[in-house]
């Protein structure tokens, strides 16, 4: 739903200012949005300064390095640190990225990080992602099939697999669902580009055999047709795939199952 | 507050089976309108300084009554569905929504109508 400004409790204050690194030559600064249910108190943003001499270049590097040596109370999720798990999925600068591959010197200036937008936050840079993956539950994210069990495999040719090509790739780690504007104001009952793009991935795998059911599913002014092809979740996905194309095919096959 | 847990939020009430017809009902609206739009606009521009009589003398003719009949019909339709999924995006409360969303319709329609009316009377009465 539209909420133009956020509420009294949401408010984002100025925080602290750690010192700076003793002895640091080169250092960077990082804004970092910090809220802890259990305090009572507002958000706010802490100001740290990393010693890049001594820190790896991704921010994912510098979160770590602030937790580590200046405040063991930063929160964030990570764990592969190289693009896979889709953990570290955070706003840096302005727009959605993972922030294990997102190198600091891709930002001018202060580096500003911020949970994904407009989820409701767990702690800090922790967004609560459980509506999302039962999202994602929804569309059936497995091969459905009726035939009898083949004795081997379910086989498909090289051409059939090269169309899964750009959409099984999606970690999940949310960037572009949170960075849609339909998915802020309804994503209660809009799927997102991600489930969206799942859908996709199931639907036109050859050895799928529900593709009615998955499109019978979908079809729904609001879990599919809140797409707009606004492209902020092409533009952000750190993994370079393409959202709005799998719904622009899967609005394509609507079309043609009446058409 | 409730127990409900989120996949059956995410559910809802299930799919509504309804979209694609107003999906494909906007484009068609939308290729219609690019060639009903200047054919509409050039002859009521020219006849929009003349007064009365220069629209009468203009929508006497069945070539631009029809294109304006076509216009008026196609381009209600398309504004009725284009405020539709504004509507729709950006009004949560569920009776504003619904209220807006009938009123658009019945407005669109009541304009459309009107048009029409007025464009018919202009060729078959002069």
């Amino acid at each position: 739903m539209v909420q133009l400004t956020l509420p009294k409790n949401s408010r984002i204050r100025t925080g602290k200012t750690w010192p700076k690194p003793e002895g640091a030559t080169r250092t960077r600064t990082f804004r970092i949005y910090r809220w802890n249910p259990d305090d009572g108190q507002n958000p706010r943003v802490d100001t740290y300064v990393v010693d890049l001499d001594d820190c790896g270049p991704m921010v994912l590097d510098a979160l770590i390095w602030i937790k580590t040596k200046i405040d063991p109370t930063l929160t964030f999720r990570r764990s592969c640190r190289e693009g896979i798990c889709g953990s570290c999925a955070m706003n840096i600068d302005g727009g959605n990225q993972l922030a294990c591959i997102f190198g600091m010197d891709e930002v001018k200036g202060d580096v500003a990080i911020y949970p994904l937008p407009h989820m409701p936050v767990v702690k800090d840079l922790v967004p609560d992602l459980t509506h999302f993956y039962a999202q994602h539950a929804s569309i059936m994210p497995w091969l459905e099939t009726k035939s009898n069990e083949p004795a081997k495999e379910w086989r498909q040719s090289i051409e059939d697999r090269e169309k899964l090509d750009g959409l099984y790739e999606c970690v999940m780690c949310a960037c572009c669902s949170t960075s849609c504007p339909s998915y802020w104001w309804n994503g209660d009952r809009y799927l997102g580009p991600a489930a969206l793009l799942h859908a996709y991935r199931w639907i036109i795998d050859s050895r799928d055999e529900a593709t009615g059911e998955r499109l019978d599913e979908l079809h729904d002014p609001f879990k599919l047709y809140r797409c707009h092809t606004i492209m902020n979740c092409a533009k952000t996905c750190p993994k370079g795939l393409n959202p709005a194309k799998a719904i622009a095919e899967i609005k394509k096959l609507m079309v043609e199952r009446v058409v | 507050m409730g127990y409900r847990t989120d996949y059956a939020r995410v559910q809802q009430l299930g799919s509504a089976h309804e979209g694609v017809g107003h999906w494909w009902g906007q484009r068609i609206s939308s290729l219609a309108l690019i060639p009903l739009t200047p054919f509409f606009v050039i002859p009521f521009g020219r006849a929009l300084g003349g007064g009365h009589e220069a629209i009468v003398a203009t929508y006497s003719t069945w070539g631009n009554a029809f294109v304006a009949v076509a216009f008026l019909l196609v381009g209600f339709w398309h504004l009725a569905q284009g405020l539709q999924v504004v509507i729709e995006d950006y009004v949560p409360k569920k009776a504003l929504r619904v209220g807006l969303i009938l009123g658009n319709t019945l407005l669109c329609g009541a304009f459309a109508l009107a048009g029409v009316f007025a464009i018919l009377t202009i060729l078959l009465r002069g």
